[in-house]
């Protein structure tokens, strides 16, 4: 029981307001066909889920909208460095300070400032924040509500990618509902300030994900990348200074505000604060997401989370952050899962995306499916990009069916490494590093197909692909 | 133009939430589409005159987005992954098996206008692969057998 005093509110609670000790959660109290568990979980952004916590009654009684009454009453420059003691990055990919992308917000501005939650989930191997949106949306209302606090804005989006239209309404339905209450709107929580959320969907666009397009997309235009600098912190919507981060970012913000940096940066590794929920999928026996501490060796998430290889098979790669990422070999997967330990490997941490890959797969396959989405996706406007994508999923389209030549090969590397670094935005860096990875470490399997032989792990029968 | 109740309460809804009116398009266009089932002449027009846009900035905008559509579809979009998630899982079995039972290819609709089949990137699923989408519903954990049941549910449901 405690009492729990914050600005000129006093809060009595009927339950302990805070143990985070407790971070292990028993199973989930709903049996959820979607959820999975394993003891090596360390609970924080998924803690809530399963919990039934989309309902706000519900939220409140678990912890909810405690953390924005308290960063109400803390400095904008106190909360963004508990943000940035706390060690948390950038969980949607780029692995960058969250705290230090806030402090980059001018203080004064002559525009108004926003806060953009992105939710635009769509890179391959990533479904972690269909799970936050589904089971904890008030706590991305809260994180984007702290965020605001901290940089000085009125207003936050959050956007949700089109094919999530059922999460799309959860959020329509926690909004309302935290508007009903009088959490978010004019003077919320008698603090005197304004604040107002409001949700966004998109339409069906991997390259919305992209921070610049982002907004784009958010002005009702076409989802082409800005040129930057200037960059979204300083020039961002409607030309305002706009902090934009990953829904799983701003889901973990509410957790480092009750629960301390010093309690977040301790769950992860040096620099790499607290947990993430990692994506399983491919061919692995428990396919799922988990929440494991920063740094959870890759190994044991495979074998020991993850059930390990089904079908007697053996394991020939890992993507290990989304299909933008390098992939690891067998022999590679020994490493810590935090954003510096893989990248030192030769990958990156990405957006949790795991992806499992045996040894029936061809890679070859594996990376023209990975190129074909990305020319896919391509919004066209840069021509490294465009030419680059398309080129080389024509040559791999090719190579796979049987008329590969051995300068292919090469020049498949060859293009790929001339993508890198010369695009607007980091769609073409995303489809040049796992392209480069393929050939360099499977560059046997690449030569398995010269001299028209037919692809060998091809099932007899199997059709191509419905359309190029 | 007529749009639903329930259409105009949202656009309504919407477009203050935004310091310019041109914002709320993507949205519109893709709550339009659900009423309608795909952005027509008219639809295009409606919607340009009230965000104040000329029909060719809409045009503009609606090539882009994947899920939008300017030429009419089935009932139900069968929307099948194929992603390296799904792939690995036996997401293009799934496709031609799709393909097959409905007499159809990639962005075909069936002749008695109930399915249109799409070969779609990663829908979030990955977990649970290989998945589709039936127009905004989720089916996961896919196999042929599955995937049959699922079509004659649509099937089913539209002809009662």
């Amino acid at each position: 029981m405690c009492n729990l005093v914050i600005g000129k509110l006093k809060i009595k609670t009927g339950v302990p307001v805070f143990n985070y000790s407790i971070t292990k959660l028993a199973n989930f109290p709903i049996p959820m066909a979607d959820l999975v568990s394993h003891p090596d979980e360390v609970r924080v952004v998924s803690r809530r889920f399963g919990q039934g916590a989309a309902n706000l009654d519900r939220y409140l009684e678990l912890d909810g909208y405690k953390a924005v009454q308290k960063a109400l009453a803390m400095e904008p420059d106190s909360i963004i460095n508990e943000v940035k003691n706390s060690g948390l990055r950038g969980r949607g990919g780029a692995g960058f300070s969250t705290g230090m992308k806030w402090s980059f917000v001018p203080k004064q501005s002559a525009k108004p400032k926003y806060v953009l939650c992105n939710g635009d989930e769509s890179e391959p191997g990533t479904c972690k924040d269909r799970l936050i949106f589904e089971h904890d949306p008030h706590s991305v209302i809260e994180g984007v509500m702290i965020g605001a606090l901290a940089v000085g804005a009125k207003s936050g989006y959050i956007y949700i990618r089109g094919e999530y239209r059922y999460l799309l309404e959860i959020m329509q339905k926690a909004i309302r509902d935290a508007y009903a209450k009088g959490f978010i709107g004019k003077n919320i929580f008698g603090s005197g300030r304004d604040l107002d959320i409001y949700w966004h969907g998109g339409a069906g666009a991997y390259e919305v994900g992209e921070e610049s397009a982002l907004m784009e997309s958010l002005e009702g235009k076409r989802g082409i990348p800005r040129i930057r600098p200037p960059f979204p912190a300083v020039v961002g919507l409607w030309g305002g200074p706009t902090v934009i981060n990953n829904a799983e970012t701003l889901a973990n913000v509410p957790h480092i505000i009750l629960g301390g940096a010093d309690w977040f940066a301790k769950l992860g590794t040096p620099k790499n604060g607290g947990t993430r929920l990692f994506c399983l999928s491919g061919n692995i026996a428990k396919p799922g997401v988990y929440e494991l501490p920063m740094g959870y060796n890759l190994k044991r998430m495979l074998y020991e989370v993850g059930g390990g290889i089904p079908n007697g098979r053996k394991l020939k790669a890992v993507v290990p952050g989304g299909a933008s990422c390098p992939c690891l070999t067998a022999e590679e997967v020994d490493v810590a899962m935090d954003f510096d330990s893989v990248a030192k490997a030769g990958s990156m941490l990405g957006s949790g995306g795991v992806v499992v890959v045996d040894d029936a797969q061809c890679i070859v396959k594996f990376a023209l499916r990975t190129m074909k989405f990305y020319q896919h996706e391509s919004c066209g406007w840069c021509i490294p990009c465009r030419e680059g994508t398309d080129w080389i999923k024509k040559t791999l389209m090719r190579f796979h069916a049987g008329g590969g030549m051995k300068k292919d090969i090469d020049n498949i590397q060859y293009l790929a490494e001339n993508m890198l670094g010369r695009t607007f935005c980091p769609l073409g860096d995303a489809a040049a590093m796992p392209t480069i990875a393929f050939v360099k470490k499977f560059r046997k399997e690449f030569e398995e197909h010269l001299d028209g032989r037919p692809c060998p792990y091809e099932k007899a029968g199997a059709e191509e692909l419905v359309h190029a | 133009m007529k749009f639903s109740d329930e259409f105009e309460a949202r656009f309504a809804e919407m477009v203050p939430h935004y310091p310019t009116k041109r914002s709320a398009l993507v949205p519109t266009l893709l709550y339009a589409q659900d009423e309608v089932g795909f952005l027509s002449d008219e639809v295009i027009a409606e919607i340009a005159s009230r965000l104040d846009l000329t029909e060719l900035e809409v045009r503009n905008v609606i090539s882009y987005y994947s899920m939008l559509t300017t030429k009419p579809r089935g009932k139900f979009n069968v929307q099948v992954c194929t992603n390296i998630s799904c792939m690995v899982r036996g997401g293009e079995d799934i496709l031609h098996h799709c393909a097959k039972k409905l007499g159809i290819g990639h962005k075909q609709t069936t002749p008695d206008g109930l399915f249109t089949l799409e070969e779609v990137e990663c829908i979030g699923a990955c977990s649970w692969a290989p998945a589709a989408q039936v127009n905004y519903d989720f089916h996961e954990n896919l196999t042929t057998e599955k995937m049959d049941r699922i079509l004659d549910e649509y099937k089913k449901k539209a002809t009662q």
